[in-house]
């Protein structure tokens, strides 16, 4: 039954992640790939405010399984991997190495400083 | 690599003006949302079967990651080597690419594991973690587009 779930969630989280990004790209004046980094930032985010509450804050059984399907399942198929080190590797034939390696470092601080924020958040709850 | 995930390719303003953009498209997003389903499945289970514990190196994030940077590299640049991104291929894009490797692969989890461990354990594994996970990705997304560049072209001109 969970796994079901989690499924589900993950359909869903792609389904969010290609609307947003289709929408951050119409908007977005820059020639960087904002789309997957601002989803990646919320989704790490979201996350790591689901973990902090398990591991750190108050939440029980309810919360591991909140967890299970928000976490694995939603924020998991909504954030992705695969797409930002394309997206790195693009910006690295197009624009030079230093734009490419900037946009994969900015993915990775940007989404830990998240994770690490939402924990603190989490365990407050 | 010229194809963008996003369906909104502002270089490829030819294949968008002929068709609904992707994101307002029912059964495009119905693709996506089932392949995240197929992939975020996979993972969970990958998740299951291989278990962290806490302070250790995450190998099963670690390698559904590196793995599916690698699959979306080649995939892609396939796809775009092998003609314009409309019909079947929009969809295989879509529904492989955006839906089934975007759900398979993860970087909430990632980050998460990253200052887990930069807390818990000596800073230098979240760190060794951290890079080593986003290098091997690009490198592995460059490997999929390289090898996508010579499949291509020996499949497109056999000598």
């Amino acid at each position: 039954m969970t796994l079901l779930l989690v499924a589900v969630a993950g359909g869903i989280g792609a389904g969010a992640r290609f609307v947003v990004d289709a929408f951050v790209a119409r908007h977005n004046p820059f020639r960087v790939p904002l789309g997957t980094l601002l989803i990646n930032i919320s989704g790490s985010f979201v996350l790591g405010v689901l973990t902090g509450w398990v591991i750190y804050g108050g939440g029980g059984d309810t919360a591991r399984q909140l967890k299970t399907v928000l976490g694995t399942g939603l924020c998991g198929g909504y954030t992705t991997f695969s797409t930002a080190s394309v997206e790195s590797v693009r910006l690295w034939i197009a624009e030079g190495t230093s734009r490419g390696v900037a946009y994969a470092a900015l993915t990775l601080v940007g989404s830990v400083a998240a994770a690490g924020l939402g924990l603190a958040v989490g365990a407050l709850l | 690599m010229t194809s963008n995930e996003g369906d909104v390719a502002p270089d490829l303003p030819l294949t968008r003006t002929r068709t609904r953009p992707a994101h307002r498209d029912p059964g495009l997003i119905a693709l996506i949302v089932a392949g995240g389903a197929v992939g975020t499945t996979v993972r969970n289970l990958l998740e299951n079967a291989f278990p962290t514990a806490p302070g250790h190196w995450p190998w099963a994030t670690f390698g559904i990651n590196v793995t599916g940077a690698f699959i979306l590299g080649l995939l892609l640049e396939v796809l775009s080597r092998s003609g314009p991104d409309a019909g079947w291929r929009r969809r295989v894009r879509l529904t492989v690419g955006t839906g089934v490797l975007g759900g398979y692969t993860t970087y909430s989890t990632f980050a998460v594991e990253v200052a887990g461990l930069t807390t818990d354990a000596p800073h230098v594994l979240g760190a060794a973690y951290a890079v080593a996970s986003v290098v091997l990705g690009v490198l592995g997304a460059a490997g999929g587009y390289l090898l996508a560049v010579r499949a291509v072209k020996h499949a497109w001109r056999p000598t």
